[in-house]
């Protein structure tokens, strides 16, 4: 089998490097750094990840969840059960630990929901780093309660209040902040997007949860599971589940997009099943983008699945069938998000909660010895104005 | 040989420098960039980018986004761009250089953006997105129809860079004078005439150098060293106090023609 991304960075004809000249010697130097890491790296990865991420989680068996829907037996792996609320923060263990060894002092950061910049924002606290996060007003508006945590965490926020005011722009606006500032700063970028070798090093880093998983799921005596199920923003907690089965031909992958008010009504953030094939952001994949190549805006519920692209990789194993993609509406992931609230006594985020959305319209096709494992990547504490907005209650 | 090549050595021979402003195509309108193309010729431009306007412009700082902006609102389209460049073409053979991003090229065709661009009278595309290990099957496409493929250089780029970046490009190199977006202050620092030269060992081509020159001062300064000045942020910042009001015309020439003066002191 052979191994992507290759030594450009392509995953089939997706991914590469669509950046400014400026960024291409940074971009080497990263892919350098990241390729002679040893032993000790992995040592100083391995001993955060355990003693203050808190790693492994917990590989849950959803009882209740499973007798409810009465289908195949359901496994949570709790990401949200990591320090920061969610598997963000395995990313940028291994970014920030990377910037540390390129000695680059400054470390900047986009985020959507607020997670990646609070993750971002930790490291930075714990290895004593300089950290800035782009996040757009609108977002800024939605996740006031993380923009919180940042700024506690030492972290200057910064609103971005060009474009549609998300997830794109603040990628935007940290990308002019690294061509201005880049031989002292490192983009820790938050998911497996961006041009090469972004998507490689981020899911390197995140693979852990698969590896994770495989392993939990033999101690329980448990087979291969059939169905690896997980939300797809840009897809990061999703290639972290999904990589380590990439060889076991038996495992299904799903990738649950955000459909956001329905698919034909435009308003929605479906880049796989709704979009085609362009350039943003550094790679190639696919897009919402209109037909003179503008680039749409999207929405969701969930601040985190809110851009208009997805990770390189993902459009390749979408052309290679290799894994299926489908999407849930706001409406559906918030019925997901009561499900598990009320059945397992577990709040997750409004972006895992499209995971179990779509986990609680599929389970009919499956029956009581098929095993499912579902990727629960944060908690939901962040989206509670959100979900009490949504639900007509006002809260003081 | 190209428009722009021709340009360049027409220049050089009578120890000139080129002087590139660029604006954004559509921004305030497309009739409004027509005209304005004629006054920047007349007022002293040996060469003229237009920006192609894309929704996530990267690499630019507020002003050319803002630009982008205004000119999307006019849903303006690559297409329009096109058809602008033919109509120019009726009236005047200024070498014209498009400037953008990937995205709309790529959604077009690399190969029917080509034709169409070389049978409106393109003459050079210089993509901001697009370094060149990615550029390869573009640049077959310019060259079967004669168009130039220009490559920026940063003062990030090492010896393998520039000499990636050299063999790729045809027409002249464009040197983005400090690291960061459109715009910014300019730092003028020897850095830039030494990486010049690191430049020069490497090629034969020109190089223009952009990014933050907004003042005659700068413009001289800059064009001592270099074959040509791109002015970008400053000319747009005029188009956006002005709009579509008719003293856009003379106040856009008096600029142009100052840096012309400044630079051919």
């Amino acid at each position: 089998m052979r191994r992507f991304p290759d030594k450009s960075g392509h995953f089939g004809i997706f991914g590469g490097r669509y950046v400014s000249e400026t960024l291409m010697p940074a971009l080497k130097e990263l892919e350098e750094v990241y390729r002679q890491i040893d032993s000790s790296f992995h040592q100083q990865f391995d001993y955060y990840a355990k003693n203050y991420v808190g790693r492994p989680t917990p590989l849950y068996f959803a009882e209740r969840l499973t007798q409810k829907l009465g289908g195949a037996k359901i496994y949570l792996k709790r990401e949200d059960l990591c320090h920061t609320g969610a598997h963000k923060v395995n990313n940028t263990l291994g970014q920030c630990l990377l910037a540390k060894r390129m000695g680059k002092p400054r470390v900047i950061a986009e985020t959507g929901a607020g997670q990646h910049g609070v993750a971002t924002a930790t490291m930075c606290a714990l290895l004593d780093l300089e950290c800035v996060v782009y996040m757009g007003e609108e977002d800024i508006r939605r996740q006031s309660l993380n923009v919180f945590r940042m700024k506690l965490l030492g972290a200057q926020v910064v609103s971005v209040t060009s474009g549609t005011q998300t997830l794109k722009d603040a990628m935007n606006e940290a990308l002019r902040d690294w061509v201005t500032n880049v031989r002292t700063t490192h983009y820790c970028i938050g998911t497996v997007a961006g041009p090469h070798p972004y998507p490689m090093i981020v899911r390197d880093f995140q693979l852990i949860i698969g590896r994770e998983t495989k392993k939990q799921l033999k101690q329980l005596k448990e087979k291969n599971p059939d169905y690896l199920i997980a939300c797809i923003g840009g897809g990061s907690n999703a290639m972290g589940l999904f990589y380590p089965y990439l060889k076991d031909s038996s495992v299904k992958f799903i990738g649950v997009e955000a459909a956001g008010e329905g698919v034909t009504t435009g308003k929605h953030a479906v880049s796989i099943g709704a979009g085609r094939v362009g350039v943003l952001h550094g790679n190639k994949t696919y897009l919402l983008q209109d037909k003179n190549g503008q680039i749409l805006p999207t929405h969701s519920i969930s601040a985190g699945l809110d851009y208009p692209g997805v990770g390189p990789e993902h459009s390749f194993f979408k052309e290679t069938g290799r894994a299926t993609y489908v999407s849930v509406t706001d409406k559906e992931a918030l019925a997901g998000f009561k499900l598990l609230t009320e059945t397992e006594g577990i709040i997750p985020a409004l972006e895992s909660a499209h995971a179990i959305a779509y986990l609680s319209k599929m389970i009919r096709r499956t029956n009581k010895d098929e095993v499912i494992v579902v990727n629960l990547s944060g908690r939901g504490d962040k989206d509670m104005n959100t979900v009490a907005n949504a639900m007509g209650v006002k809260l003081e | 040989m190209g428009s722009i090549t021709k340009k360049f050595k027409e220049l050089k021979r009578r120890g000139k420098k080129a002087l590139i402003p660029f604006i954004t195509a559509g921004d305030p309108s497309l009739t409004v960039t027509e005209k304005l193309v004629y006054t920047l010729e007349e007022s002293g431009a040996d060469l003229i980018e237009l920006g192609i306007p894309f929704s996530d412009p990267m690499a630019d700082g507020p002003v050319i986004q803002a630009a982008s902006e205004r000119a999307l609102k006019n849903k303006v389209t690559l297409w329009d761009v096109l058809s602008l460049v033919s109509r120019i073409r009726k009236k005047s053979q200024v070498p014209l250089l498009l400037m953008g991003y990937y995205n709309p090229i790529f959604v077009m065709g690399l190969e029917r953006f080509a034709v169409k661009a070389g049978q409106a009278g393109v003459d050079a595309v210089l993509i901001v997105d697009l370094p060149p290990e990615e550029a390869g099957d573009l640049r077959k496409e310019l060259k079967k129809n004669k168009i130039d493929l220009v490559h920026l250089l940063a003062p990030t780029s090492d010896e393998e860079r520039i000499k990636k970046a050299v063999r790729s490009a045809s027409g002249f190199i464009y040197y983005v004078s400090l690291t960061g977006i459109t715009g910014a202050r300019l730092t003028v620092s020897d850095e830039i005439r030494q990486q010049i030269e690191k430049i020069r060992q490497s090629t034969a081509l020109p190089v223009a150098v952009g990014f933050g020159i907004s003042k005659p001062e700068q413009a001289r300064h800059i064009a001592d060293g270099a074959d040509g000045v791109v002015v970008g942020s400053a000319l747009v910042r005029i188009i956006a106090s002005e709009g579509k009001k008719a003293s856009l015309f003379p106040k856009a020439g008096r600029f142009i023609s100052s840096l012309r003066k400044a630079i051919d002191r």
